[in-house]
């Protein structure tokens, strides 16, 4: 069990609010979609904080201007991998960002057992430290 | 105000002392080229002098004058050599009828092949090298610069960038939230770890060193890495999440700075941090240094205020900006609007655009005297760290935008149910405030009672703001643009 406060991951822009309500996801979609960046959904069974690439629930969707739709992926994904992490991305095409601009968690599985930390004693007192999943002592898919 | 330059020739170059207006340093009609670094100054006069002739001295003693005619001069391409002053505004609200000495905005043109490329160091030895001193300006400030496309290329810029710190550390779409560890001296190692273990653990993105904090007595500095370095892993492993610690890397020496910055990498550490006292060219290697090491460069500004707090000597905050963004580093202080420290809210904002912008636009309002392309050089995250706490939260949002770091130190330490909840209180504010403006609220206007809302479900937040919910620092501003609505633009 995670012993931070909360006691789950608190990656993504809102992991310190309860969890959001549709109808709060759909408020934060229209903001993306007004700002002009496409909205994506990703979701993984490592967690790990340094692994990027959450696989993707489809490519972004880049011609999608309709909340409600978006918000129906969303769902979507949700039914398919309801014990998976999931997160909704949006991504700025802009000149001088071109990276994404916002990261949220929308799903989550019912048990997180977070993350120990190995140490390696190296040279001296220097300690080379490893984050370890504990879920992914389980192969992938089978780990909530 | 017609060019009064002397025709070059016999006449021109008579030995003997000739007004600085006479040789070529005062071109009211001088066109601008595209590669002119330009620069703005607030100059006083010696009472009783002709301010264009100061103006003109000012701009020769910055490039190639001295006190009297050389026949040298006639050795070189010396017109082109010269730095023209081409304008001479009186500052609204000063001299006669006002209770404020004259004082005037120049604008000079220098050429660019005045400037060593690559290196700010040779930038300022002209610009504010000798002028400051002379004995015709009673007071001097370098208000801005505009800085050629041609030359920003041969700058390396942010070694990181706002864009790759964001990827790197995989946190997007809000602020990022911070503390410097307190009391910022005498905390042993271990004691030291402590503080930040537990704030990284309760939600906050960096811990910080502070500005002094480099080997003394009670902490040396190997000590001090080792410990961050466990409790930065150990935060990370109960979050989630990445995490960092800036480790001042500041020494008596390059070689021991390259030291403790390579031992911070051999730990694993995400981020360094540098004083800028430690001056401009230490700053560029640093800087290229942590570009080679896949390291964010962290720099807090350190005695600046020394020059650049009055208003009419020294230079403005907003060139130290454009300089270091140039010299390569990712973050710097650039000022909170609320907390304990100097700053007008217009005045913070010409900074942080400074830092930000692919391109800023001339705007009076914000200080921003001339108009600059930043030739894609990567972008700077300015820190906002000074007496602010989570009641301002609505404050520094509006204020402040996404891109920039909150640090909350005292807020976050000096929270009455410990340090793990001061970071539960701040990160709780925050994620609630950045909600609310997404969902399109007036978070000016609403955000105490946004905050207020978030507090029924999270008890830290409640103890935050009832412990500081009266404390505001608000003194007038000493630093503040002087400018008329009107007035046309400078190029």
């Amino acid at each position: 069990m995670m012993t931070n406060p909360g006691n789950q991951i608190t990656q993504g822009q809102f992991s310190f609010l309860p969890p959001l309500t549709d109808v709060q996801i759909t408020a934060q979609i229209k903001y993306a979609l007004k700002s002009g960046w496409s909205l994506a959904v990703e979701y993984t069974d490592d967690p790990h904080p340094r692994n990027t690439y959450w696989e993707m629930f489809g490519n972004p969707m880049f011609d999608l201007k309709d909340p409600a739709g978006i918000l129906m992926e969303i769902n979507n994904c949700r039914k398919t991998f309801p014990n998976h992490y999931i997160r909704v991305m949006a991504f700025s095409s802009a000149y001088g960002i071109e990276s994404p601009t916002m990261s949220y968690i929308v799903n989550r599985p019912k048990n997180e057992p977070g993350f120990g930390l190995v140490r390696q004693e190296t040279d001296s007192r220097s300690i080379r430290y490893t984050v370890h999943s504990y879920a992914t002592e389980k192969p992938e898919g089978e780990r909530y | 105000m017609a060019s009064e330059t002397m025709k070059e020739g016999k006449e021109r170059y008579k030995s003997g002392v000739i007004p600085y207006k006479k040789m070529g340093y005062w071109e009211p009609d001088y066109k601008i080229k595209d590669t002119d670094v330009l620069a703005m100054f607030r100059m006083t006069p010696q009472p009783g002098m002709d301010p264009e002739e100061v103006a003109a001295a000012v701009a020769g003693e910055s490039s190639t004058a001295t006190w009297t005619v050389v026949w040298t001069d006639r050795l070189t391409a010396c017109e082109m050599y010269r730095a023209k002053c081409y304008r001479c505004d009186l500052v609204p609200n000063t001299g006669e009828g006002t209770k404020t000495e004259a004082q005037y905005f120049i604008y000079i043109a220098y050429e660019l092949d005045l400037f060593e490329g690559g290196s700010i160091a040779n930038l300022t030895a002209s610009i504010i090298g000798n002028v400051f001193g002379m004995k015709a300006v009673r007071a001097l400030r370098l208000e801005d610069m505009r800085i050629p496309v041609a030359y920003l290329k041969t700058f390396q810029g942010p070694a990181t960038g706002v864009i790759v710190e964001r990827e790197r550390l995989d946190k997007f779409g809000r602020p990022l939230l911070g503390a410097t560890t307190k009391p910022k001296l005498g905390l042993s190692g271990r004691n030291y770890g402590r503080v930040v273990y537990e704030a990284l653990k309760g939600g906050l993105d960096f811990m910080k060193d502070d500005e002094n904090i480099n080997s003394q007595p009670f902490m040396h500095w190997r000590d001090r890495f080792m410990y961050c370095m466990e409790a930065v892993n150990k935060a990370s492993a109960a979050t989630g999440e990445v995490k960092g610690h800036y480790l001042n890397v500041t020494a008596g020496t390059m070689e021991e700075m390259y030291k403790r910055a390579e031992f911070a990498k051999s730990l694993g550490s995400v981020i360094i941090m540098i004083d800028l006292v430690i001056g401009y060219t230490a700053i560029q290697s640093m800087a290229l240094w942590a570009r080679q090491n896949d390291m964010i460069l962290h720099l807090h500004r350190a005695g600046n205020s020394t020059y650049s707090r009055q208003k009419n000597h020294g230079m403005s905050f907003r060139v130290i900006c454009k300089w270091m963004r140039m010299a390569g580093v990712d973050h710097i202080h650039a000022g909170t609007v609320v907390g304990k420290l100097e700053g007008d809210p217009l005045m913070i904002r010409g900074y942080y655009d400074t830092l930000l912008d692919t391109h800023t636009p001339l705007n009076l309002e914000k200080g921003l005297f001339f108009e600059q392309d930043w030739a894609s050089l990567n972008k700077c995250m300015p820190v906002a760290s000074g007496g602010i706490h989570a009641g301002q939260m609505h404050q520094l949002l509006t204020y402040l935008g996404d891109d920039v770091v909150l640090q909350f130190g005292g807020g976050t330490i000096g929270h009455p149910q410990g340090i793990q909840a001061g970071a539960v209180a701040n990160r709780t504010a925050l994620e609630v405030m950045v909600q609310a403006r997404n969902e399109g609220r007036d978070i000016w206007n609403e955000g105490p009672q946004i905050l207020q809302d978030a507090a029924k479900w999270c008890g830290p937040l409640k103890a935050g703001l009832d412990t500081w919910k009266d404390v505001s620092f608000n003194y007038e501003s000493t630093d503040t643009p002087d400018f008329v609505p009107s007035a046309t633009t400078s190029v």
